[in-house]
């Protein structure tokens, strides 16, 4: 009963703010209603066990890719009610769209219902550790078979940051940096200069 | 009782909801990136989802891995437009036709 209760509350809370997200006007609240999609989301994968990937959503989503979102909007200098002007005249084809794409899906959810189509049989590698919490099974498999996979990862992510940092990087203006070669190339004849000169007179550099 | 037929449901819906995001919101393309976020959402419900229906763990290790490529797209889409708005002062897509060749 509480699972029920608890999933239609998640369930709901989703969607709602999936439809915030694409309707709000200003793209702060969009943000902000993604951040609640994102956390009840997270709330939909604790209910079927699946801990880690909810905290790892929760962490990555709303930490990182969320603010990023929030700072970039804040950032640009947009007006956004003239972004806005295309909304009513490509509305009739998206929900058209949206209708056909989500008749697709329920018939395949249905087809699905009817009874799976066998493709092959589960080979039983990757089941849950008996007795292990859900963390533990997927570091298990993270580490083990999974692992060239998991590096691949952490390589998509270092690219990813290399990229974003060469894209955005404009130099430093302004700057003075020491000329190393034109220093040790100086000689005291071209430095200093010995005069004398009278009183009332200048000298001449 | 909660079966797989409901996430499969509530994640239809969301992906749904996603595609309809980048139709309605074409020209501001920040939203049009949140609108893939959710579509990536969608997926990653899926993947739990029926992780959990099958006592398979590889559809959550997957899951992480849409997750990382999902923040990674997310990092590099937000860096492009960055530059773009540096360079055009708006970031209206509907008139990107530079590439026009």
């Amino acid at each position: 009963m509480i699972h029920a209760i608890a999933f239609y509350l998640f369930a709901f809370m989703v969607i709602a703010s999936a439809v915030l997200v694409i309707t709000s006007r200003n793209p702060v609240h969009s943000v902000l209603w993604l951040i609640l999609a994102f956390f009840n989301a997270a709330g939909l994968m604790v209910l079927v066990g699946a801990e880690f990937i909810a905290m790892l959503l929760v962490i990555v989503y709303v930490g990182a890719v969320a603010v990023l979102f929030l700072f970039v909007v804040m950032m640009l200098d947009i007006d956004f009610a003239e972004l806005r002007s295309g909304f009513v005249k490509n509305f009739p084809l998206g929900i058209a769209i949206a209708i056909v794409l989500l008749a697709e899906l329920v018939l395949g959810a249905g087809a699905y219902k009817a009874g799976a189509l066998k493709l092959g049989t589960p080979d039983g590698t990757a089941t849950p550790l008996p007795g292990e919490s859900n963390i533990e099974s997927i570091g298990a498999l993270l580490y083990g078979q999974y692992l060239f996979l998991f590096e691949t990862a952490g390589i998509i992510l270092l690219v990813a940051m290399v990229g974003a940092i060469a894209l955005t990087y404009r130099g430093r203006k302004m700057q003075r940096p020491q000329n190393v070669t034109k220093q040790v190339r100086r000689r005291p004849e071209e430095a200093v200069v010995n005069t004398n000169p009278g009183v009332g007179q200048g000298i001449e550099l | 009782m909660i079966g797989i037929e409901h996430y499969v449901v509530v994640s239809s819906i969301l992906f749904v909801l996603g595609v309809l995001g980048i139709f309605i919101n074409r020209k501001n393309v920040i939203v049009v990136l949140m609108a893939i976020e959710l579509i990536l959402l969608a997926v990653n419900i899926n993947l739990v989802a029926f992780s959990a229906f099958l006592q398979d763990l590889t559809g959550q290790i997957f899951a992480m891995f849409v997750l990382t490529v999902a923040a990674g797209e997310a990092a590099i889409g937000l860096a492009i437009l960055v530059i773009y708005f540096r360079d055009r002062g708006t970031i209206a897509v509907d008139d990107v036709n530079r590439m026009k060749g």
